[in-house]
């Protein structure tokens, strides 16, 4: 099963540029057309399933707007 | 032993950017070098005892971004005052910021004997073949043929010479302890920039003399293309003529795994 | 500490490594380069900073840099090297950070020569980088003089966060002169408030000489004028000479003044009740002593090794009241002490015109000196 994962979008700093869109390797990325950003930009956000938290928005993002989480199965001690 | 699902943050803000948000137009790579500077800051917990040396251009406000002491320079001068402050800190880490009209124009002269003199400090230059502050006017770095403000026709190479490839030419210099070209036109080469600004950032920790890392940046208002045709113009165009490589790695360099 | 016989440019050098110097930029040229010569024997001996640059353009940016991490630093040049500083001196007045230069002025307009002269009146005390500012501007007169005046330099820069110059000549920096030096002050150990040396367990600090708000950059303009009041109100340094009855006054500064007091002691050993007012501070410029003056004196001689760069400056405090004569000597020429004393002796046998122009009046007087042909 392929780990899940999902973005924050800080507003306040996303742009709209569409550079992580482009490099999502799920296309699960779209701007919000919605949505206006407080600079007046359509933000970035999630379209359905598939995120699996690579982080490869971030690595592309030039705002430094995107947290990315990933769900993680971890083992823990019943025994306490 | 039980399973659970919990969340882990794999990316997040780097804290040695500070809370502004950045001037640049949507889609600029600027951004992206600067992230990935804050980034290896945080990951070398050096952010305390860096200073910074902002240029002259678009980025002449990058002291606004980054958390940790800054000065601005004057244009083309950022290895001076670099030099300066380093010579009197040496203990700190200095670093300029730096575009091409400002360290490939008229700062020619100080970049040259920074790293002649094998200046002790890190120098990051964002190579975008055009005048961005001054909205599209011909760079040293323009390409042979590109159209630009101040070359409407196109860079004639006759009349306004040949671009300059400064990663080559600074790595000539016995000064020189890392320069490399990277590009930040996709994740891949992004990732290969951030380890190489770390080598800067290492090289200078080791005194290993200067550091250089030229970046491959895009300006799509200049350009006149959109954010995503900025990155794919960048790749044909560009890199066929400013190769990605290492120029010069001192050997002490080479052990470094990251 | 007893004299000793000290050759100014390196009594100015060793004079700044006693008052704390941290870190020396700068690049040769002559009549100066005795003093870079000495600091680069000297600061690393001392574990101190020194570098010669590749030009003045990055030893004005080196030193720029240098200052903001709150250190005593310093450059020295000669006028050409000075001009070349310009761009830097705008940005260290905009950032407000201190600094001491020294400038060994010699012949120009150009490559001119390596004679001294004190051609770089204009361009230092008048500012020359862009935009307003004002330095402190010292002009010393014998070796002693620049010695102690480097010393007051650093002092002046820092309580003020200004640019100080010592505005000297080729003929101080190369002669020697028994002098004596000061004791060696220890390096700082704190650091000013605002200098950058590293976040380390507090806010950022950012030094920059942008102001991108125009009503911000006013604000800041309005900032360095009230420091410069300051200054004009405390820093007036001054020599009097004779004054106490003198009825002709001649100002001049550094080597021309004190060639001038020269040939005013001459005069007065013939009569003539003459003085001499030597501006130590041409910035600020000694301009209330010289209003005190024109209450009582029929004439003001002014005497410089340049075309009447400060005579301006003086005649814009005597505003025709009594008269003015000038006698200068140009591109690395000298004035004898005797050309001087011919000057007095003439104001003192002849009626100074109030009005006309005293540069011309010279100039009709020097030609035959210099065998001008037309």
């Amino acid at each position: 099963m392929p780990a899940k994962g999902w973005i924050e979008v800080n507003e306040v700093y996303c742009k709209g540029c569409e550079l992580c869109v482009s490099e999502c390797p799920q296309h699960v990325l779209a701007l919000d057309m919605g949505r206006l950003t407080p600079k007046g930009y359509h933000p970035v956000m999630l379209i359905g399933d598939g995120c699996t938290g690579c982080g490869i928005c971030a690595i592309m993002c030039p705002e430094a707007a995107l947290t990315v989480y990933r769900e993680t199965p971890q083992k823990v001690s019943v025994a306490a | 032993m039980d399973t659970t699902l919990s969340a882990q943050i794999v990316y997040q803000r780097p804290q040695s950017l500070t809370e502004a948000t950045m001037h640049y137009c949507p889609g600029c790579t600027h951004g992206i070098a600067h992230r990935l500077i804050a980034e290896v800051m945080d990951e070398m917990g050096i952010r305390e005892r860096s200073i910074g040396v902002a240029p002259v251009g678009c980025s002449v406000f990058a002291y606004n971004y980054f958390d940790c002491d800054f000065v601005e320079a004057a244009h083309g001068r950022a290895p001076a005052m670099a030099t300066g402050i380093k010579r009197l800190l040496p203990d700190r880490i200095v670093f300029t910021y730096q575009g091409d009209g400002d360290l490939a124009s008229i700062g020619m002269g100080e970049i040259v004997h920074a790293a002649g003199r094998g200046e002790n400090i890190s120098v990051f230059f964002i190579n975008n073949a055009i005048y961005g502050m001054t909205s599209g006017q011909m760079a040293p770095t323009t390409l042979p043929g590109q159209k630009t403000t101040s070359s409407p026709r196109g860079r004639d190479v006759e009349t306004m010479g040949y671009p300059l490839r400064m990663a080559e030419l600074l790595a000539n210099l016995d000064g020189a302890g890392y320069v490399v070209r990277r590009s930040l036109h996709d994740p891949k080469n992004i990732r290969m920039a951030k380890k190489a600004i770390r080598l800067a950032f290492e090289t200078q920790l080791r005194g290993l003399g200067f550091s250089m890392v030229e970046l491959l940046s895009t300006c799509s208002t200049n350009w006149g293309l959109s954010p995503l045709e900025s990155l794919k113009w960048l790749e044909e165009h560009m890199i066929p003529y400013y190769p990605i490589g290492d120029f010069k790695v001192a050997d002490a360099l080479k052990e470094i795994k990251l | 500490m007893a004299k000793e016989l000290l050759k100014g440019n390196i009594a100015m050098a060793e004079a700044a490594i006693r008052a704390g110097l941290e870190g020396y930029f700068g690049y040769p040229i002559t009549p100066q380069t005795e003093l870079l010569e000495w600091m680069s024997e000297r600061m690393p001996a001392l574990g101190r900073a020194f570098l010669q640059a590749e030009s003045e353009v990055a030893a004005i940016n080196m030193l720029y840099g240098a200052a903001c991490t709150g250190a005593r630093v310093m450059t020295s040049s000669s006028s050409p090297g000075i001009s070349l500083m310009m761009e830097g001196l705008s940005y260290i007045a905009g950032t407000e950070v201190p600094v001491v230069i020294i400038d060994v002025v010699r012949g120009g307009p150009g490559l001119g020569n390596i004679a001294p002269s004190q051609g770089d009146y204009n361009q230092i005390v008048h500012g020359g980088g862009h935009g307003d500012y004002h330095p402190i501007v010292l002009a010393p007169a014998s070796v002693q003089e620049a010695i102690d005046l480097v010393v007051l330099a650093f002092d002046l820069a820092e309580k003020y966060r200004t640019i100080v110059f010592v505005m000297a000549d080729g003929n101080i920096g190369q002669m020697m002169e028994p002098a004596e030096l000061p004791p060696m002050r220890p390096i700082k150990s704190e650091y000013p408030h605002w200098a950058v040396r590293g976040a380390m367990g507090r806010e950022r600090r950012i030094l920059s000489s942008i102001y991108i708000d125009p009503k911000d950059e006013e604000v800041t303009n309005y900032r360095l004028m009230q420091v410069w009041n300051q200054i004009q109100a405390n820093e007036v340094r001054y020599r009097e000479y004779f004054l106490e009855d003198a009825d002709t006054v001649v100002i001049g500064f550094g080597t021309a003044g004190r060639i001038a007091l020269s040939a005013v002691r001459a005069a007065r050993a013939e009569g003539i009740k003459v003085g001499l007012l030597r501006p130590i501070t041409l910035s600020p410029f000694p301009a209330p002593q010289i209003e005190n003056l024109i209450q009582r004196v029929k004439g003001f001689l002014v005497v410089e090794m340049n075309a009447g760069q400060m005579l301006d400056d003086v005649l814009k405090v005597v505003k025709g009241r009594v008269p003015v004569e000038f006698y200068g000597r140009m591109g690395g020429m000298v004035p004898f002490p005797d050309e001087i004393l011919a000057e007095i002796q003439r104001m003192s046998r002849e009626d100074i015109p109030l009005d006309g122009d005293p540069r011309q009046r010279w100039m009709k007087r020097l030609a035959p000196v210099i065998h001008w042909q037309n």
